[in-house]
């Protein structure tokens, strides 16, 4: 039989780890929405002292490629302190599964991201998040490297995608270069909303397509 | 590991019956040259007499003539031809207006968009809640300017049977060349162009155990309609190139071979396939509608979890079935059709296209709905949306 994936992805698909939600966590998240076809929950448990993460689990909404990573993320966050936990990349995810079909790599960021968003989450929980910073173009353009551009599986910024990034007094303006009848720009249009609007001093976040 | 695929695809395509391939055989082997004129060699005016006997079988099971019916490439190829053939012949003459259904399949769909970007302009109407064209908004959006209705007998997703009937009617009464892509029923459900005021029709044996790679086009005698395939005069100068004289054969053998106890047996399988789930499965919904839909179709909406999940999951245990989660599709969209009846993204992601054909047993259905209910399951154990 063949398979769109390979071995790794599969029997982790097949028999997720770390699997349901943790009775009052110290951090938990939640990414991506039904809309856009993917959700991942993370919940973490934090020793107060080492920082390190004693447990971890997750909840999956979406395709194989986002269960499978959903699971492994579980396995390399564990027992990692939260400092090294935060660097684990798509990149490391998807080496440790054998590899993810590219066009995939939507679906299985939003587990990465999950797992940072839960750190975060315990971080303000708990009073560790450093100074908030005003929001600026590098900010903007930061946070747009974690949209994807759905076609290539790249991002929007690597894709040069984004044309123009303004910012003025909490309003965010971006113009993205595809037509506005193009397939996926809701999508497009959708993702950036979540990833901007939830930035502390952004009030308003305006999305313009070219053409 | 396991044994054999149950395979409830039949909408993409099916296995193909042994006995067209044997009707077909002795087309590649022995009378294989080109249909010649009545003037030419043995062998070519013996592949012409097969060519026309096919057509005359295939056009009189739609209750037309030889004349009426020409052969193409496929499903897509007949509606490229229907939609473009027309607005070509009319779009000086008439005017440059089409009206399509939005749940159209893509050859409709992509055709009228290529128009669209020709300078016709388009109305892609709305479908209800269980894919049924609003009539009296085709009316309304029906001008002077209106040289075709392309409005499909039923849907490729869904299942969902249009009233053809009295679209045809509405069509004649206006003037309106009307078309239908009649993939989904041609045999499985009545079609008569006597008894339907319909111009063009699109068939195609793929999806009833016939050959990929040959369709048809049903045109009223009559119909303007331009050629844009140019080569020979093949196809009473309508569709140049070679007849595929062994497809053309295994068509109407395809046609021939299915019987109304066939459908009836199909209709049963897939009813208690419905029964079944929204027995035991808690959340489901059936997209489409319950009776005014194709024997053979099936598409179930199982919440909180994703198509693609529930596919592969079955895929590793022998079953294979469609879904129309953007995941599962190479342009990671979300079906248009599930989207077009109102149904919202998760609606969409979580829909599985059963479709019975030939070789499937009520055993199949029973051990699919079994899996699906252990799968689904399992799935929703993970899933932060499932109530739990």
């Amino acid at each position: 039989m063949t398979f769109p994936y390979g071995d790794k992805v599969l029997e982790h698909f097949r028999h997720p780890r770390n699997v349901g939600k943790i009775e009052n966590p110290d951090g938990n998240a939640m990414e991506g929405s039904p809309a856009c076809g993917d959700m991942v929950g993370v919940h973490i448990k934090v020793d107060p002292d080492t920082k390190r993460i004693t447990d971890i689990k997750f909840e999956s909404y979406g395709c194989a490629s986002n269960i499978a990573t959903g699971s492994i993320i579980t396995e390399l966050a564990k027992g990692k302190t939260i400092e090294e936990a935060k660097k684990i990349s798509w990149k490391e995810a998807s080496d440790a599964l054998g590899g993810l079909p590219p066009i995939k790599a939507h679906c299985s960021v939003l587990a990465v991201e999950g797992l940072r968003s839960a750190i975060q989450n315990y971080e303000e929980r708990h009073g560790l998040v450093k100074d908030q910073k005003n929001t600026t173009v590098e900010i903007v353009r930061k946070r747009l490297k974690k949209v994807m551009n759905p076609l290539s599986g790249l991002d929007l910024v690597r894709t040069e995608l984004v044309k123009d990034i303004k910012v003025d007094k909490g309003t965010v303006h971006i113009t993205v270069d595809i037509p506005a009848d193009h397939q996926f720009a809701s999508n497009i249009k959708d993702e950036i909303m979540e990833k901007i609007g939830p930035l502390w001093d952004v009030k308003k976040v305006e999305v313009v397509f070219t053409e | 590991m396991i044994e054999k695929t149950v395979y409830l695809d039949n909408a993409a395509a099916t296995r193909m019956d042994e006995r067209v391939l044997e009707s077909m055989t002795p087309y590649f082997f022995e009378t294989y040259p080109v249909a010649t004129s009545e003037f030419g060699y043995s062998l070519g005016i013996e592949a012409r007499e097969a060519l026309e006997k096919a057509r005359e079988k295939i056009a009189h099971h739609i209750g037309a003539t030889g004349e009426e019916f020409i052969f193409t490439s496929g499903s897509t190829e007949s509606s490229n031809l229907a939609l473009k053939g027309v607005a070509l012949a009319l779009g000086e003459k008439k005017g440059r207006h089409l009206i399509i259904s939005k749940i159209e399949d893509f050859p409709v769909l992509h055709s009228a968009r290529a128009l669209e970007k020709q300078g016709f302009s388009v109305t892609y109407l709305d479908v209800d809640h269980e894919g049924l064209v609003d009539l009296d908004r085709l009316r309304g959006s029906m001008t002077d300017e209106t040289i075709l209705v392309s409005i499909q007998h039923a849907n490729q997703e869904i299942g969902t049977a249009q009233d053809i009937e009295t679209i045809g009617r509405i069509c004649e009464e206006r003037g309106i060349l009307f078309h239908t892509d009649a993939t989904h029923t041609f045999t499985r459900m009545p079609l008569d162009s006597r008894e339907v005021s319909v111009d063009l029709i699109t068939i195609s044996p793929h999806t009833i155990h016939g050959p990929k790679g040959v369709g048809g086009l049903y045109i009223r005698k009559g119909t303007p309609i331009s050629k844009w395939m140019d080569g020979g005069f093949q196809e009473f100068n309508l569709r140049a190139g070679l007849e595929n004289i062994p497809g053309a054969v295994g068509f109407a053998r395809a046609v021939e071979l299915v019987t109304p106890e066939e459908n009836e047996r199909i209709k049963v399988m897939r009813d208690h396939l419905i029964d079944r789930v929204s027995a035991t499965v808690p959340d489901t919904t059936l997209n489409g509608h319950r009776s005014k839909r194709v024997p053979q179709n099936a598409n179930i909406t199982f919440h909180f979890v994703e198509g693609e999940s529930i596919t592969l999951h079955l895929d590793m245990r022998g079953f294979a079935v469609s879904t129309g989660s953007a995941c599962f599709s190479r342009s990671l969209e979300a079906s248009h059709v599930i989207l077009g009846i109102g149904g919202d993204h998760e609606r969409a992601h979580g829909s599985i296209r059963f479709t019975f054909g030939r070789y499937n047993t009520t055993e199949d259905v029973d051990t699919v709905v079994d899996t699906i209910t252990e799968v689904v399951s399992q799935l929703r154990e993970i899933s932060p949306l499932a109530k739990k």
